[in-house]
Formats: structure tokens, sequence, C-alpha cells
């Protein structure tokens, strides 16, 4: 289905909580893609790391709350490192889970880890992937 | 000159020999004044000495130049100082006083017949900055392969250089570095080998100065993502044009610096540095998509069989012909335009891997290249900001020179009696930097016919 | 010299080994660390989500610990590092914000603690020249990949005190050691962090590449400043062959093991047991 853009489609409360939660201007992107050339995980991804950007450009925040990508960013930072506009695109990734994370609680469920497993990653996985994607 | 009646000198000077520097002077000179031109190479043309063919007519740069910088070198109206730099300029319009220091070049020119006995007795093969420092492989007796410059240590810009004469590099001469050597001294038949010369300084009066300054690029080494400069077969666009330009160090035969093979896969980097504010310049360079499809297109010209890719954000080709000839490169030389800015360049056994991205299919991508040509942003001459000082002539935040107005004063400053043209005042193509030199030289002469006409009785 | 350390949760578990060879390390070139009298995990990632003050607390606690006992607070950790070093550069930019994190931590801390990565001290304070002439046992002929991963590196304009594309920092240190460092390009790529919890097989193949490149260019073994990013190295190779046909393993070390194996120090507790790719039959074959 052809998508129609208005204004009022554009600038839609979830293109906000994004701007809000992220603290970046999205409009700064223009789209180079240089996020997504050096992205070390875009391998796995279903959607480019700049693409995600380009759907909250056009107000399609809903078509990204599926999306694997924002899950798979290991806020490396290399696209923000490289980046000519000086977007933070892991601060745009982390607005995002947050919002679906909001609306449908935890991706991991992390009562169902394994000991074993908790045994063996170092703290600072453990923690920093609750951080990430349990609420 | 000065004019008796008015105290005015009718004399133009005329900062910087490209093409842009070069049209102003003979525009004036032809009118019957006099100009003094100063350039700080060995000799005049600029950056398109450099070039290989022009876009978009694929004109031999270097036989559409040659004409202009030989009515240059024997015009009479023009007194030429290359090698030479402005120490200090004082005064005001119709009074200005220029110092200008020459260079020593260890040669006596007026001695000099330009043989070229010194250049081939020379055993230190250097890399020069005409040839943009490129070290191409090159095999020794022993067998090694070792990256050698493409000079010597006494040098002409080229064969068909104006002025053709000689300089000696004292950073890797070995007389100077080492006090035993003095073979140029002793093959040239004229004795003009002159270790001792010593600058000189010449006092010019004149009433008006046009600021031809030109453009330099945005160095590799701030590229850090690309390799910062230290991979050889890594190189910037305007080394490519030395590459591919017949009268080039190769001849214009196809060969990538590290091994001198034959590049089958070849990668152009758009916008580095450039519509970066973060990393580099954030304005567009704006010729640089037209000089890689040009590039590529030569470079498919040359090798049938090889693949160019040319990543870029977007194709800005806003001129007379323009767009055509990238649909030309796209549909007759199949070069592959991808859509996505490269983030990172380096190394993989003697490969040069390149990781990109596709953003029209939404693909990471990657391509094991021969050789990669960078695109950096243009910047401004190196001197330009010491010159806007001595002027009182404003420069932008980036070194460009400031228009007296951007859209009524486009070619003055606000210094009365100094005028601009080329690529000193933002990036810009050679069509554009020649009318900027006429244009000055229009501005000018109409300054100067308010003084009374050409003083120089022959021009008459 | 003495200065404040921060252990972190990881160095105090998993990363054992890592801590003891740091602080003998350390002590043995005249850096005396004094770990800081009470701390808290500082919260493992930089929140990215602006004006978190829930997730800056934790670390905002640290830097109070350390205020209090000394100008300069240094950790071995690389995650610490990154998330105390933005964390401090927040607090010293933001006043507003500063204040209202004081008050939730019920506190009045400025950002006047100095947070140093280790290697930086040992860069700076210390020297690698002063490290060399302590070196007993050489590591010679030893061809090892330095990898630096992302923490120390980016964002560079927050955390780097190197080269964020082409860092060295580790290189010159194992020069020191006696080792020879080999150049390949994705000392900074990174190894997939946290994701080895929700996406290992992600975590495998961006091992893979960095691991590839190293063996390209002639490394017998890889050395880390980051205890995550050598769990990810180490561990993702139990299963690399599977995947990857033909793949060699290649041990993982820290630098601190390291530089206690160079320094002549008693390296029993440094953890070996710990790692995935037995470091025995290198260690043995350079008679180290
Ligand atoms: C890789 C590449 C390919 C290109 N290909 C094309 C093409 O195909 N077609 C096209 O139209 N354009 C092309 N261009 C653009 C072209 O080079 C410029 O438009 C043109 O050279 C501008 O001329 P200019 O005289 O303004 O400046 P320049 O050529 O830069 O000349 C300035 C001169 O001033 C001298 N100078 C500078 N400062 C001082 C000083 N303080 N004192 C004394 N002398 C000084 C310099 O030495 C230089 O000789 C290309 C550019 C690049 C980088
Ligand atoms: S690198 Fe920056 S400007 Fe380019 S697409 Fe990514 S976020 Fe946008
Ligand atoms: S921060 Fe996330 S999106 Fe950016 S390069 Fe790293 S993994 Fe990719």
């Amino acid at each position: 289905m052809r998508v129609r853009l208005s204004g009022q489609s554009v600038h839609n409360e979830l293109v906000r909580r994004v701007e809000e939660y992220s603290g970046q201007d999205l409009m700064a992107c223009y789209q180079c893609g240089k996020c997504a050339a050096g992205c070390p995980v875009a391998f796995a991804m279903d959607m480019l790391p700049s693409q995600v950007i380009r759907f909250v450009q056009l107000g399609l925040v809903d078509r990204l709350l599926d999306s694997k990508t924002i899950w798979l960013c290991a806020a490396c930072q290399t696209c923000y490192t490289r980046c000519p506009k000086g977007v933070d695109l892991s601060r745009i990734m982390e607005a995002l889970r947050e919002i679906v994370m909001f609306e449908k609680g935890s991706y991991i469920n992390y009562d169902a880890i394994s000991p074993r497993d908790v045994m063996e990653w170092p703290q600072q996985a453990f923690i920093g992937g609750f951080r990430k994607y349990a609420v | 000159m000065a004019d008796a009646e008015n105290g005015y000198s009718k004399q133009v000077l005329i900062v910087g020999a490209g093409i842009a520097g070069m049209q102003a002077a003979l525009d004036i000179a032809n009118s019957g004044y006099q100009v003094v031109l100063v350039e700080q190479w060995p000799s005049i043309g600029g950056h398109m000495h450099q070039l290989s063919e022009t876009f978009p007519t694929l004109d031999c740069a270097q036989c559409i130049l040659t004409p202009r910088t030989v009515d240059v070198g024997r015009h009479e109206r023009i007194a030429l100082y290359t090698y030479s730099e402005i120490e200090e300029i004082s005064g005001t319009v119709g009074d200005f006083r220029v110092r200008i220091r020459r260079k020593p070049a260890y040669v006596n020119w007026d001695l000099c017949t330009a043989c070229g006995a010194c250049t081939e007795a020379c055993p230190q093969a250097i890399p020069v900055a005409f040839d943009r420092e490129l070290e191409l492989a090159k095999v020794m007796a022993s067998g090694k392969v070792r990256l050698v410059g493409t000079g010597k240590a006494i040098y002409t810009l080229s064969p068909q250089a104006v002025p053709k004469k000689p300089v000696i590099d004292v950073r890797y001469c070995t007389y100077f570095q080492k006090g035993k050597c003095r073979l140029c001294e002793k093959v040239c038949p004229v004795g003009a080998i002159d270790y001792e010369q010593q600058p000189k300084w010449i006092e010019e009066r004149v009433g008006a100065i046009i600021l031809a300054t030109g453009y330099e690029l945005y160095p590799l080494e701030k590229l850090g993502e690309y390799g910062a400069g230290q991979i050889p077969d890594v190189i910037d666009a305007l080394a490519m044009e030395r590459l591919l330009s017949a009268s080039g160090p190769t001849a214009g035969v196809m060969r990538r610096p590290s091994d001198g093979k034959e590049p089958k896969e070849v990668v152009w980097i758009q916008c580095a540095g450039s519509r970066d504010p973060e990393q580099g310049m954030p304005y567009c360079s704006k010729i640089c998509c037209m000089y890689s499809a040009k590039q590529a297109m030569l470079y498919k010209h040359k090798v049938h069989d090889g693949q160019a890719y040319i990543f870029y954000i977007d194709i800005r080709s806003a001129g007379k012909r323009y767009e055509e000839f990238i649909q030309r490169a796209m549909e007759e030389d199949r070069v592959l335009f991808v859509r996505g800015k490269v983030s990172k360049v380096f190394r993989e056994g003697d490969k040069v891997m390149v990781w990109g991205v596709d953003t029209l299919t939404g693909l990471p991508v990657e391509v094991a290249a021969d050789l990669v040509v960078i695109s950096p942003a243009m910047i401004p001459s190196e001197g330009t900001r010491k010159l806007a000082t001595m002027l009182g002539v404003e420069v932008d935040e980036f070194g460009w020179w400031t228009e007296r107005d951007g859209n009524l004063a486009p070619l003055e400053t606000k210094q009365p009696g100094v005028f601009l043209a080329g690529a000193g005042i933002g990036p810009k193509d050679i069509p554009e930097a020649v009318s900027q030199g006429s244009g000055a030289a229009g501005k000018v002469l109409s300054l100067l016919s308010r003084w009374g006409g050409p003083s120089d009785p022959a021009s008459e | 010299m003495k200065v404040s350390y921060f252990p972190g949760c990881t160095l105090n578990t998993t990363g054992k080994g890592f801590d003891n060879a740091v602080r003998a390390a350390t002590a043995a070139v005249g850096l005396e660390l004094i770990e800081l009298a009470e701390w808290n995990c500082c919260g493992a990632t930089y929140p990215l989500i602006v004006d978190n003050m829930l997730e800056l607390a934790a670390p905002a606690h640290v830097l109070v610990a350390a205020r209090n006992q000394g100008s300069t607070v240094t950790t071995a950790c690389t995650t610490c590092y990154n998330v105390l070093k933005r964390t401090n550069k927040f607090i010293r930019e933001h006043p507003d914000e500063r204040e209202r994190l004081n008050a939730f931590i019920e506190a009045e801390y400025q950002g006047e603690v100095e947070v140093k990565d280790i290697l930086h001290l040992l860069r700076d304070e210390v020297g690698f020249a002063a490290v060399q002439e302590k070196v007993q046992r050489p590591l010679k002929d030893l061809k090892v990949a330095c990898y630096y991963g992302c923490m120390v590196l980016r964002p560079p304009a927050e955390v780097a005190y190197d080269d964020p594309d082409h860092p060295r920092s580790l290189d010159d240190l194992m020069t020191a050691l006696g080792a020879m460092p080999v150049d390949y390009p994705h000392k900074n790529e990174c190894c997939g962090a946290y994701l080895t919890v929700s996406a290992p097989e992600v975590t495998r193949e961006m091992v893979y590449t960095i691991l590839k490149s190293a063996q390209l260019a002639g490394a017998q073994a890889v050395v880390t400043n980051c205890p995550l990013c050598q769990f990810n190295l180490d561990k993702r190779q139990a299963e690399m062959a599977q995947f990857h046909a033909g793949f060699q393993s290649l041990p993982v070390f820290y630098f601190s093991q390291l530089m206690g194996l160079a320094l002549g120090l008693d390296a029993s507790e440094y953890g070996w047991e710990r790692h995935y790719i037995d470091v025995r039959p290198l260690l043995n074959s350079l008679g180290l």
C-alpha cells in the first residue's frame, strides 16, 4: 500500500518520543549511509541503521518496533564516531528499545537464562545485557 | 608604472598563475597594461597542469593549457615571477607596494637552456608535490621491489612547463644533505647550477591586485578511516590525474603504486572530508562527482576489462552537458555508481578492502579493490590566510576569500582595488575559474581606464 | 605513584585473573593501586537515554567514592572506564542535570575526579620505556594482535586517549615487553559486546572477522585490554571451526597477563584456567 505522508503523520507522537529520549536531531541525518557501511552488526540486521533513522524521519516509527535491528545494535559507537553529521544513532536505537519495552515488556526473559551461562558470562555482559533488554 | 598625472600605478599584481590568474593576466596584458604575475610553484598553470583530460569534453588538459602558458610566458607585458611568494604588501588602491621574494632555485635560470641533463644525471629519486608525492613500485637491481618517488632532487614540473627551468629540492638533494655529489653541476653544459644562490627580493608598485590563489586538497592523513594516507594503493584524486595523464609518471599507462600491476577493480570514494561538518568541511566540493566520473571513464578506456565503482551520496552534475556526461559514464563505460558513503578502507593481502553500503538495496557491501581513489574536500591554498592578513581582506571560517557581496560583487573584496578569481573563493571547475579570471580582469580594466589609457605606447 | 583503583564487578568475579595480573604488574613498575574503600557496580553501560538519572546514579556513586579518596581514579575494565569517563564528563558539562543528580544521590559532586584508563596511566605516567627497563623475560618472537575493542576509543571526543582509527598504546606496550605486534585492520572493530547474551551466533561472526584478519597478519595470539572482548574472542572460538572450516584457534590474553610474564612475576594466579583456548602450548613453545 502506498504510504501517505502528511505534516501530521511525519510529526507523530512516537517520533516526538524518539527525539526526546535520544536527544538527537533526526533531521540532521542526510542519509549518506556511512553508519550502515561501518556498522559491524549490519550483516545480521533486517534493516540498515541508516534506514532506522529514515523510517523515523518519515514518521513510520511503528514499522521499526518489530525490527531485529534495534536489538542487534551493540552500542559500539562506530556509527557515531564516523557520522559526518554527528548523529548518535546508538541513542536512537536505545530510544526505540525503550519504547518497545515500555509497551511490550522485556525483550529477554532473564529468569529463563541458565545459571551456567550466568556463571560463565562476564558480569558486565550480564548487567549490560539486562540494561539493554529488560525493564 | 606610475602615471605621472595622478600618481596611480596602472600596473596590476596577480597572485597565483593557475588557469584563473593566467586568464586575468592575459586579458589585462592584451589590453595594454602591465601585469606582475607571482606564482609559488616553479612553473605556471596551477592544478590544471596536473590534470589528465577535462570533463565534460575530455580535452587533453595539457594540450589546451600549453598555448595559454606559452602566451603568458612570453608576453611582453607580463612580468612573471615563478617560485616566488609575496612577502609584504602595503598601500591602497592605485598605490600598493609589493615585496616579492624569489626562492633560490639553485639554478641560474638566465643561463639554463632547459636541456634536462641535470635531472637526467641526478641519482636521487624523490616524491614530488606535482605528482602528489606518489611513490611507484620499481624493481631494483637486486630483484627487490621498492617504492620510489617519481621525480628527482633537481626537477622541472613537466616537459611542457613554463618556464621550463629546474629547481633543486634541498630536502632531498644529496649535496645539500650530505655535502657530496654535485653531479648536476658536472653535467650542466652551461654552468647554470649555483648551490650558493640566495633568495632575491623584488619591489613593485601596482594599482590593483587580483587574488587567484586557488585550492588544495584535504590531506589523506586526516582521513583515518580511509587509511590515513598509509596505504600505497589508496591515493587522492589528483594523484589519479597524474596516473591517467599521458605526460604523468607512468606515461598514462594504468598501473597501481604498490606493485605496478594493472588494477582491475577500482573504487572511487566521494565526499571524503566534504559535507562533513563533524570531522571535515561542511561544504560540497562541487567538482568531485564530475572528475570521478571522468576518471572512471578514462580508466575504463585504458583497462577495458576493469570494473569501476563510484561510492557517492548524491551526484552533483549541475553544469552544461554535465548530467549527460554522468549518464555516459554509466551507460557507455559501465561505471557502477553505488549509493552510500564508505566507512572503512583497509589493506588485506595485496587488496584494499572497501567497506561500504548500497543504501538503495539496503545491503552492506564490500569491494576487494586493487586501487582506491579518494575525492578529498577542496580547501583553500595554504598561504591564503597570510595574504589576507597582509591585505586586510577577509576570508571565511575555512579560509576561502570572502566576496564583497556574494550576489552582486562576487569578484570584489571589501578592499578597494583588490579583486578575486578562481578556486580560492570556493570550489569550482575550469570554465568557472576562467570566467572569473576574465571577470576580475574586466573589473580591473574598468578601474584602470578611469585613470587614463595604458601608459605603454606599444599597446596603442 | 599511588592511584585509586576501581576493579568493577567483572574483575572481581570472572576477570579475577586479569585483576590479579593488573595489580601485580602495575606494582612491579611502581604504580601502586589503592582499591576504593567502598564501591558499587558502575552499571556496565553508559545510559543512552537523555537524562537517565537512575542509571547515572550508579557511576556517580563510584565517582564520589573516588573523589573522597584522591584526585585520579583508574580502572582496568574498559567498560567501567567508558561509563565512568562519560558520566564524569556529563556531570562536568551539565550544571542543571548535575544539580538534580546530586540531589538524587545525596552528594555534592562537580566532576572533580580525573578518570583514567590503566593503559593510559601506564603509557603517560609510568611510561613504556620504564616498563621496558623492568622486563626480565622479553616476549621474544611472540607475534601478537593487539585488540582494543570499542570502549577506550569511542566516542573519541568523550573517552579516547588514542587514535580511534589506528590506536597504538597496546601495540607500544607489547613492543616494550619484547613482543612483535602485528599490523591488522580490525583492532578497533566491535566484538559484539553484550550481544553475547542475546545473539551469540552474531557475536561469533563478528569475532571471526577480527580473528581471521589477525591471523592473516601472522598473529599467534591476541591480546586485549577489555574483559568482555576477551571473553567473546576466546569463548566464541570453541564452536568456530563448525562454521568456518579450517579455522585455527588463537589464544586470547589480557595485556596484564603478558606484562606479568614479561616482568618475571609469579603468574600462577592469573586465571589461566578460565581461558577457553588453552594458552599453555604457546607459552611453553616460547619458553615463558
Ligand atoms: C582531481 C581533480 C580533477 C579535476 N578535473 C577537472 C576537469 O576535468 N575539468 C574541470 O573543469 N576542472 C577540473 N578540476 C578543477 C580544476 O583543477 C580547477 O577548477 C582549476 O584548477 C582552478 O583554477 P585556479 O586557477 O582557480 O586555481 P589553481 O589551479 O589552484 O591555481 C592556483 C595557483 O596559485 C598558486 N598560489 C596559491 N597560493 C599562492 C600564493 N600565496 N602565492 C603565490 N602563488 C600561489 C598555486 O601554486 C597555483 O598555481 C579538477 C580538480 C581536481 C582536484
Ligand atoms: S552516518 Fe549519520 S548522516 Fe549518514 S546516514 Fe548515518 S546517521 Fe545519517
Ligand atoms: S552503535 Fe549500533 S548501529 Fe551504530 S555501528 Fe554500533 S552496532 Fe551499529
